[in-house]
């Protein structure tokens, strides 16, 4: 069989050759003209005057376009309608999109939109948590609250209690290909545009939203996106849209892509938070009640904050059983980038709150933080969800619940964090790290192993379905497409593999195509580590319709049951007879058999309620551990992680390579969200980390000099694809250990608990290192 | 002007080309070879690595800021050029497939390029030789394995370039006469060496340039000279070619070096220009300044030097005058006690935050003498006067690095930035000479050479 297979990823050779094609590598026709946009240089104001003179006069100059010009919808929101393509008349962040530049290159179009005269009246800009809280500026009418049991009452009777906030700065995706789109006017007013987006759909939606035409009018397509990590989930829409337009007036052939300073000073990034707690608990670390303020920092628009913030309540249990819990959520509108979608969607920085309770909760009562955190574990997995057989178990517990009212009924971390101590030897590594940090006054280690419970699904709950289409030609040869995206994690070989598997053929035999809205329609963004779940089932579900009908088909030649008929090694077998699939195939054609199916699927026992807070989100829960060790400079407080060591559940792998090359690149990049990735802005709101030069993604000596990773060896008691989970955000989160290794090397440096914020730049290490040596 | 270089083995004469075109908007452009990407445009990602061939052998370079005159007599192969004539991959290439080392692929030609290079020269420290390359799918375990995977594999002939005899081009003087002719008649043009800081006035600011001239065909600029107990390294000699001549004499700089940029922007990077643009956040004045290095400047068939913490005037303004050039720079072969600290967020690739360098010379135990240099502590690469004053004439220990931990406060008021604020580069100033102490007492002081 074709799954289980850690098969190269399928545009492996054309990486590596420099034959993959993304979108600026289009070939274009000729008098294809470049787009740029000219930027709001403050954050907050009216524009009084605008000058656009110069930048019309300048070389190259076609068309320049502002708000006025345009003549359908202007906006590029993804859900609220707050977000103009150009900006109406007021500004709300520096970087927003004032007037678009039509240009014969895209040099002439960079250099033309310098040269704008434009006049603000500046209004107050609001830039922090603090500044947005004392003015009430906010998403939604009030905070979101979720609650369950009396968190208040449970803290105070408490044995013993700890409180405290933890600061986490945003992310900049930095996927390496920037934002790009092309868009091709066709006959008729049709438009054909290419995006490197993890949302076709979106795309299609506010191109025909843009022009005026029917959904029907418009075509997206993608191959392939260098990168996406949540932010192509949203923020390709301006630039498929401004093309569009601009190829819609011009007539010509329009294509935009970011300048890498420019993609970063304009588009949303993770939303930074703050999280407050309180906790009660008992002297074996076990928390009777909790209570959370999450402060969100969203930016001027809407965009996805909301789903956002929703999914950082969600996982503010993380792996941990909670009687008495309160979450309460703020939505902060702020004049900076619009924060968006980014791998985990809000996950980590709640999961990020509930482990700083923990190494608290450890610090406060002197324990080991592994062993609060095993103490507050949920109840483990029944046996008959673990696979085994047998008749009834009498006696068994009621699954423990969510604060949010679902049951967890499929928690393995106990197993799972008892395999990574042992293999990882944290025990006699922690003891060993006491030794050394005795006898090394200025080098300090630290040690911390932490586990990852994510949720999956989307929460809102009609974006889990997905479609397919699938074609066998009388040649055998299959050509498979679906309604997901590939931005790097082998989603395309994956569910290439199931379809190989499904008709018993060698991958090889499967074609794999962009993605298209004309073959697929009204899909859901790419996201939501969803792309195998959804669109491997109805793949599955497509090849299986045309499987059945050929079976039926040779079956009936030979006057046995379809069900008799096996595909297997790129034969079929029936009732003794071995054709070919190939052979099948051609048969199955000569006798006016459809080859062709669509397939649909939509993931099943999803039941939520957002605005109330209960119910069941997500369909499971994926898991893992993992362990760091750092060591810190107490001079300057520079760091360096020095080993990994990390245990992840992937259910039963359709692709063990693929899922360990997620896991290793997921958990280096959440380190580096937590460490070294540190977004500035100044006093004017203009951000000063707008290219690699001044924000640092990890390089390569970042990696852990010693880096285990290691698949745990289980399968989805869910019906999922093959058994398998999904992959995409959750070893992000295996970062927190990296930090939380961090606090425990501060820790070693004096008497204080070192609440630690992040990033943890040498900057904040050295300044959480004064405050334990003082004792605060 | 015409520029001839060889392209993936095909020989290419552009009789008219502007000379501010970078290699990488020409390949993409106008030849059409897409596969080299743009993903920074500023020499800070390495995607758009590609290898160039000269006499001193083959290079990493970043063709986003690498302009067209500057390949002029060189061979350059990019990511289309490494798989073999007959389509078959380099041993580079397969071991990315095999390791599962590309995933969305985009930084994966740049990646190819950096390591095909260091696959040709025989190079194993990948750590160093792929800092220049940014991944953010893969977390680089599995490109680390499959370099070493394709280190067993003999080099592939196709990629064996050697470049081209080449008459000389204008805008391309062919030594530090001819250069210094041009400059005293184009008083206020642009000198262009490795386009490492010109090149973002172009990516980036768009500027025009006037009058330019490429340094890289003057030879003579690019020797260092043996002097017996001195070394003279002429302005031109980029930092590759310096590091290992620093790790025989003065490894803990030549550490530092080990972390400026990238390979490829070592490559690129002269030691000229990192003193002559005067930034104060530049890696080598505070070492030079440490080491008590002698500036050597050129104007026509003028020639003056000066100690080099003397050129650094104020925050922009160098002690040159227009026309002048820096034609090299002279150090002692002998600082046993040189250290060479520099802090930044990130250890590869990262412009200090701070850099701090020390020599001291001690009799008997007493500092006989000391030279405490610092970047990114005020407007210029400097010297703490007072802090040295207090040094001078005590014991060596740490009382006395108190003692000018305290003074260092009236040498500098810091700036704060995104870097670092201002507090934070004072405190670690401060604590950066308690960390020389204690190096030069033997403690382990550096997380690098930490194990697990």
């Amino acid at each position: 069989m074709s799954v289980a297979k850690s098969l190269p990823h399928d545009a492996a050779k054309l990486h590596v050759s420099g034959a993959a094609r993304y979108v600026d590598d289009i070939p274009t026709p000729t008098g294809t003209l470049h787009l740029a946009f000219g930027q709001s240089e403050v954050a907050h104001g009216e524009i009084t005057d605008i000058d656009l003179s110069a930048v019309r006069g300048s070389l190259g100059v076609t068309a320049v376009l502002t708000a006025q010009d345009l003549p359908f919808d202007n906006d590029v929101s993804p859900s609220a309608h707050d977000e103009p393509l150009l900006a109406k008349g007021s500004v709300h962040y520096v970087g927003q999109p004032i007037f678009l530049v039509v240009a014969t290159s895209h040099l002439l179009a960079r250099k033309a939109a310098r040269l704008a005269k434009i006049s603000y009246k500046e209004l107050p800009a609001l830039f922090s948590i603090d500044e947005a809280m004392a003015a009430n500026s906010r998403f939604e009418d009030a905070p979101r609250i979720y609650q369950k049991g009396d968190a208040q009452t449970a803290i105070a009777g408490a044995a013993r209690k700890i409180s405290g906030a933890i600061e986490m700065g945003g992310q900049e995706h930095f996927y390496l290909e920037g934002q790009a789109a092309l868009a091709l006017p066709q006959e008729g007013g049709d438009m054909l545009v290419h995006s490197s987006t993890q949302h076709p759909t979106e795309i299609q939606h506010k191109v025909a939203e843009a022009l005026g035409v029917p959904m029907n009018a418009v075509r997206v397509e993608v191959r392939r996106m260098g990168g996406g990590f949540g932010g192509k989930e949203s923020q390709g829409n301006a630039l498929a849209v401004g093309c569009a337009i601009a190829a819609r007036l011009t007539g010509k052939p329009c294509k935009m892509r970011y300048d890498r300073d420019d993609d970063m000073v304009i588009t949303g990034k993770r939303h930074d938070f703050r999280i407050s707690y309180e906790a009660g608990f008992d002297e074996t670390g076990r928390i009777t009640g909790v209570n959370f303020v999450h402060y969100a920092r969203c930016g001027w628009a809407q965009d996805l904050s909301l789903p956002v913030a929703d999914r950082a309540m969600l996982h503010s249990d993380n792996a941990y059983f909670l009687e008495n819990a309160r979450i309460e959520s703020h939505r902060l509108k702020t004049n900076t980038q619009s924060a968006t979608a980014y791998r985990g969607f809000g996950g980590p920085q709640g999961m990020l709150g509930i482990e700083r309770v923990m190494d608290h909760i450890a610090y406060d009562l002197g324990r080991d933080p592994l062993e609060v955190r095993r103490v507050n574990y949920y109840a483990p997995m029944q046996i008959e969800n673990a696979g085994a057989s047998g008749g009834s178990f009498n006696g068994k517990m009621k699954p423990q619940t969510t604060p949010y009212g679902m049951q967890v009924e499929d928690f393995i971390l106990h197993e799972m964090t008892d395999a990574l101590a042992m293999s990882s030897q944290y025990e006699a590594r922690r003891a060993a790290i006491e030794k050394w940090n005795a006898v090394n006054p200025i080098l300090k280690k630290g040690i911390a192993l932490t586990p990852v419970k994510f949720g999956i699904s989307f929460t809102l709950t009609h974006l889990n379905q997905a479609g397919a289409l699938v074609h066998v030609y009388s040649d055998g040869s299959v050509h498979m497409n679906h309604g997901g995206t590939e931005m790097g994690q082998g989603l395309f070989q994956k569910i290439a593999q199931v379809a190989a598997a499904q008709f018993g053929i060698d991958v090889s035999r499967v074609k794999i195509t962009a993605t298209d809205t004309a073959k697929v329609p009204n899909t859901s963004a790419t996201a939501a580590s969803s792309g195998t779940d959804l669109n491997g089932m109805a793949v599955q579900a497509a090849c299986v319709t045309i499987r059945d009908r050929m079976a039926q088909f040779i079956a009936g030649r030979h006057h046995v049951k379809a069900s008799e008929v096996a595909f297997a090694q790129g034969a079929v077998e029936v009732a003794g007879t071995r054709y070919t699939f190939e052979e099948v195939a051609s048969l199955a054609y000569q006798n006016r058999i459809s080859l062709s199916a669509t397939g649909f699927y939509k993931t099943p026992k999803l039941a939520w309620d957002r605005i109330k807070g209960e119910g069941r989100p997500f369909f499971y829960f994926a898991y893992g551990a993992s362990v760091t060790e750092v060591v810190i400079d107490t001079l300057t407080g520079e760091n360096r992680i020095l080993r990994t060591d990390i245990l992840h559940d992937a259910g039963a792998s359709l692709n063990p390579a693929l899922d360990i090359g997620q896991v290793e690149g997921g958990y280096v990049q959440g380190a580096g969200w937590l460490t070294m990735e540190e977004l500035v802005w100044d006093d004017k709101g203009r951000l000063r980390t707008h290219a690699p030069s001044t924000y640092k993604i990890p390089a390569c000596s970042d990696r852990p000099d010693i880096f285990n990773v290691s698949l745990w060896d289980g399968s989805n008691p869910e019906q999922t694809i093959y058994r398998s989970k999904a992959v995409g955000e959750p070893p992000f989160m295996h970062g927190i250990s990296a930090l939380m290794a961090l606090s425990d090397a501060v820790a070693a440096c004096g008497k204080g608990y070192p609440s630690l914020d992040a990033p943890a730049t040498p900057e904040r290490i050295l300044k959480t290192i004064q405050q334990v040596r003082d004792g605060v | 002007m015409s520029i001839k270089f060889l392209l993936n083995g095909e020989t290419v004469e552009l009789p008219e080309a502007n000379p501010t075109v970078t290699l990488l908007d020409w390949l993409r452009e106008t030849r059409m070879l897409s596969g080299t990407k743009e993903g920074c445009n500023e020499g800070d990602c390495g995607a758009c690595t590609v290898m160039v061939t000269d006499d001193g052998g083959a290079k990493a370079l970043n063709a986003c800021i690498l302009f067209l005159p500057q390949l002029h007599g060189k061979a350059v192969r990019t990511v289309e050029g490494l798989s073999g004539p007959d389509g078959e991959m380099h041993p580079v290439q397969e071991a990315m497939v095999a390791h599962h080392g590309s995933q969305c692929g985009f930084c994966t030609p740049g990646f190819i390029g950096s390591m095909a290079v260091a696959h040709r020269n025989g190079r194993v420290d990948f750590d160093d030789a792929l800092a220049g390359n940014l991944c953010r799918c893969t977390g680089y375990a599995p490109i680390i394995r499959a370099a070493e995977a394709a280190a067993e594999h003999p080099v592939p002939t196709w990629v064996q370039d050697v470049a081209p005899t080449v008459p000389a081009s204008a805008l391309s003087p062919e030594s530090g006469d001819e250069l210094a002719a041009w400059y005293q008649a184009n008083p206020d043009g642009t000198l262009i060496a490795g386009a490492t800081d010109v090149g973002l006035w172009v990516t980036k600011q768009l500027r025009d340039l006037g009058p330019i001239a490429f340094l890289h065909r003057c030879k003579d600029l690019q020797q260092i000279e043996d002097q017996g107990d001195h070394l003279r390294i002429g302005a031109g000699v980029s930092m590759a070619q310096l590091h290992p001549i620093l790790k025989e004499y003065h490894p803990s700089y030549a550490e530092m070096v080990r972390r400026y940029g990238s390979e490829q922007v070592r490559q690129a990077a002269t030691i000229g220009g990192n003193i002559a643009n005067g930034s104060p956040i530049g890696d080598n004045p505070p070492a030079l300044i440490a080491l008590g290095a002698r500036l050597h400047l050129r104007k026509g068939d003028t020639r003056r030097e000066m100690a080099i913490e003397d050129f650094f005037v104020a925050y922009g303004k160098q002690d040159r005058a227009p026309g002048e050039f820096v034609e090299a720079v002279t150090i002692t072969k002998s600082a046993p006690d040189l250290r060479c600290y520099k802090l930044s967020k990130r250890f590869d690739q990262d412009i200090s935050a701070l850099c701090g360098c020390f020599s001291v010379t001690l009799d008997n135990g007493v500092i006989a003498s000391v030279r405490l240099a610092f970047g990114g502590m005020a407007g210029t690469p400097m010297r703490a006067a007072k802090a040295e004053e207090a040094l001078v004439g005590q014991v060596w220990n740490e009382a006395s690095m108190d003692a000018a931990a305290k003074a260092l406060a009236q040498d500098f008021t810091p700036l704060s930035d995104m870097r670092a604020s201002a507090e934070y580069r004072m405190k670690t100033a401060q604590n950066m000479l308690h960390r020389y102490f204690a190096d030069l007492s033997g403690a382990p002081v550096s997380v690098l050479e930490v194990q697990p």
